[in-house]
């Protein structure tokens, strides 16, 4: 198991993010994590790599317990991560912000080692033309693909994705599933958070839904998409137009 | 060679400025021409130092002229006490001034933006107010060098000629440094904290000590140049070691000549300090030359935020690649 997640709880004052979270990750899986707006996606993720304790339960990655260790810490044992709102380092360049990446994540690269990782990873993005640009200069699509760039050059063991997909029009969002596929290719272990619903069921192969911090499915795509539970919370109810005409 | 020579541009510019700057008055002949020097010298230092945590770093100091008047102080103890040589002096200053930094640093480089800014200056301040009354440096009057100390280096004139020539040689180390921290990977985690300090986070970057060494490494110099500057000026009291308005007028000439640049710093130093000179000896200016400096550090945040240099990379994106 790269990561073990047990019994994770989280609250923020009266606000119950997420709730007696566990789950385990395999080696080499993509994993897919869905959920409403505001169902704890996003909180997991920052609990998983550090940016909040949490209160109660442990997170476990490469079988060291690094709950409350800082993201910095987990970033150089292996973790990298997408940020739903991108934040590229505006005034670097794009080659210089996927260096960040390499030098201080988990390939600890020197400055020459990291250019040369850099402009790998830059080529299988499709960022290459851009490297001397400044990364404040891209559109948003670019910034996604900066986002995972930079997570990439860190050469992560575990890379966790929070909707990189969102605001991508249909053929960036085909060449984004390509670069994925590609990732775990790599033999890097994939969490992503997702709305576009085809791609998460063609990319994952194994999905974990969250409503109100609690997890209330987990199985194949093909379990999830047929689960009564998940069609309620969130895919939709197909059978309320069925029950209101009985009256019920 | 040409190839490697243009690779390292900005280093032989920068270094080209303080050496022509620092020549001048020797091939001039001339003690006034030396005085001018060491003041645009010393300016030059004290910017490119605070530039490491400003312009790299991206946390605005508005009390960096503590490390100074801190360095200052130990070093001038140190000789008129303790009777250590320059040399020795000018070292304890540095290491002073970074022993403060190291320890302000743990204590206030957690808050961000406007509160940490508020915090220097408020560190500033305290210092002052702790020499002011403290008894072993002087309190209130300060401190005065005996006339007989400048006999060991030959005379007060050979020792006012010595004092230029370490301050020259403190800017060179200073200009290395500057380019050396700008270049290096400890300085690309620091521009990532600027940018993004919880992103540079979670790409790994250990901020908390990233911070605190840039915090450190910009303290040292201003220590030492504390130090050379209060042996040679003889005497030393704290409204002349804690000058706000020495502080602020650092963040000018970083803002001048582009922050977060190696040459810029350098270039607003010069040119701050010749406008100033100019100004301080106009019949017309002498009494607006504080006002001035206000209105031009308006103007600049308004129209040329990135100063110069900045401007130069912004409008000519080929030479952004040497010119830093």
């Amino acid at each position: 198991m790269i990561l073990q997640v047990q019994g994770v709880t989280k609250r923020f004052g009266g606000l119950q993010a997420l709730t007696q979270v566990t789950f385990d990750l395999p080696e080499g899986q993509i994993l897919g994590l869905i959920g409403p707006n505001g169902a704890g996606k996003t909180t997991l993720f920052n609990v998983i790599d550090g940016v909040y304790k949490p209160d109660e339960g442990r997170v476990i990655f490469l079988g060291e317990d690094v709950t409350g260790k800082k993201p910095y810490y987990l970033a150089k044992k292996g973790l990298a991560r997408t940020h739903q709102i991108v934040r590229p380092l505006n005034e670097l360049t794009v080659r210089e912000n996927v260096m960040v990446g390499a030098c201080f994540g988990h390939a600890s690269a020197n400055l020459s080692t990291a250019a040369k990782i850099a402009d790998e990873v830059l080529d299988l993005l499709g960022l290459a033309p851009k490297a001397n640009a400044l990364a404040g200069s891209l559109n948003v699509a670019q910034k996604k693909r900066l986002e995972m760039a930079r997570a990439i050059a860190s050469q992560p063991k575990l890379l966790l994705l929070d909707e990189v997909l969102a605001g991508l029009n249909p053929s960036e969002i085909a060449s984004m599933v390509k670069t994925v596929r590609a990732v775990r290719d790599r033999g890097i272990t994939i969490i992503m958070i997702e709305h576009v619903m085809s791609a998460i069921m063609n990319l994952s192969d194994r999905i974990l839904v969250l409503d109100f911090g609690k997890l209330i499915a987990e199985g194949t795509p093909e379990e999830i998409a047929n689960n009564e539970k998940v069609i309620q919370a969130y895919l939709g109810d197909p059978k309320l137009a069925e029950r209101l005409m009985k009256g019920e | 060679m040409s190839k490697k020579f243009f690779q390292h541009a900005s280093l032989w510019l920068s270094l080209g400025t303080v050496l022509v700057i620092g020549l001048w008055p020797i091939v001039t002949h001339n003690a006034l021409n030396r005085e001018t020097a060491f003041t645009v010298l010393s300016a030059v230092a004290l910017a490119s130092s605070l530039n490491i945590l400003l312009g790299y770093t991206g946390y605005v100091s508005f009390g960096h002229v503590v490390f100074f008047g801190f360095g200052g102080y130990v070093g001038f103890y140190t000789i008129n006490v303790l009777g250590w040589n320059i040399w020795m002096a000018m070292l304890a200053g540095g290491l002073a001034a970074a022993l403060l930094a190291y320890l302000l640093g743990v204590a206030i480089l957690r808050l961000r933006g406007a509160y940490f800014a508020l915090a220097t200056i408020g560190i500033n301040e305290a210092v002052r107010a702790f020499i002011n009354n403290f008894a072993p440096f002087g309190g209130p009057t300060g401190m005065t060098l005996n006339f007989k100390i400048y006999k060991a280096y030959g005379g007060a004139m050979h020792a006012l000629q010595l004092v230029f020539y370490i301050m020259v040689g403190l800017t060179i180390i200073v200009t290395i440094l500057s380019y050396w921290v700008r270049t290096s990977k400890f300085g690309l985690g620091l521009l990532a904290i600027r940018e993004d300090e919880d992103a540079a986070e979670v790409m790994g970057v250990i901020t908390p000590s990233a911070k605190n060494w840039a915090f450190v490494l910009s303290a040292i110099i201003p220590g030492m140049v504390g130090a050379i500057y209060f042996f040679k000026n003889g005497t030393i009291e704290p409204g002349l070691a804690f000058p706000l308005r020495t502080s602020i007028e650092m963040i000018v000439m970083i803002m001048l000549g582009g922050q977060g640049t190696v040459l810029g710093p350098i270039l607003g130093a010069a040119g701050y300090e010749t406008m100033r000179d100019y100004l301080l000896v106009s019949p017309l200016f002498k009494n607006l030359q504080l006002a001035i400096s206000g209105v031009l550090l308006l103007l600049i945040v308004l129209f040329i935020p990135r100063g110069l240099v900045g401007w130069l990379r912004q409008r000519y994106p080929k030479v952004r690649r040497w010119l830093i």
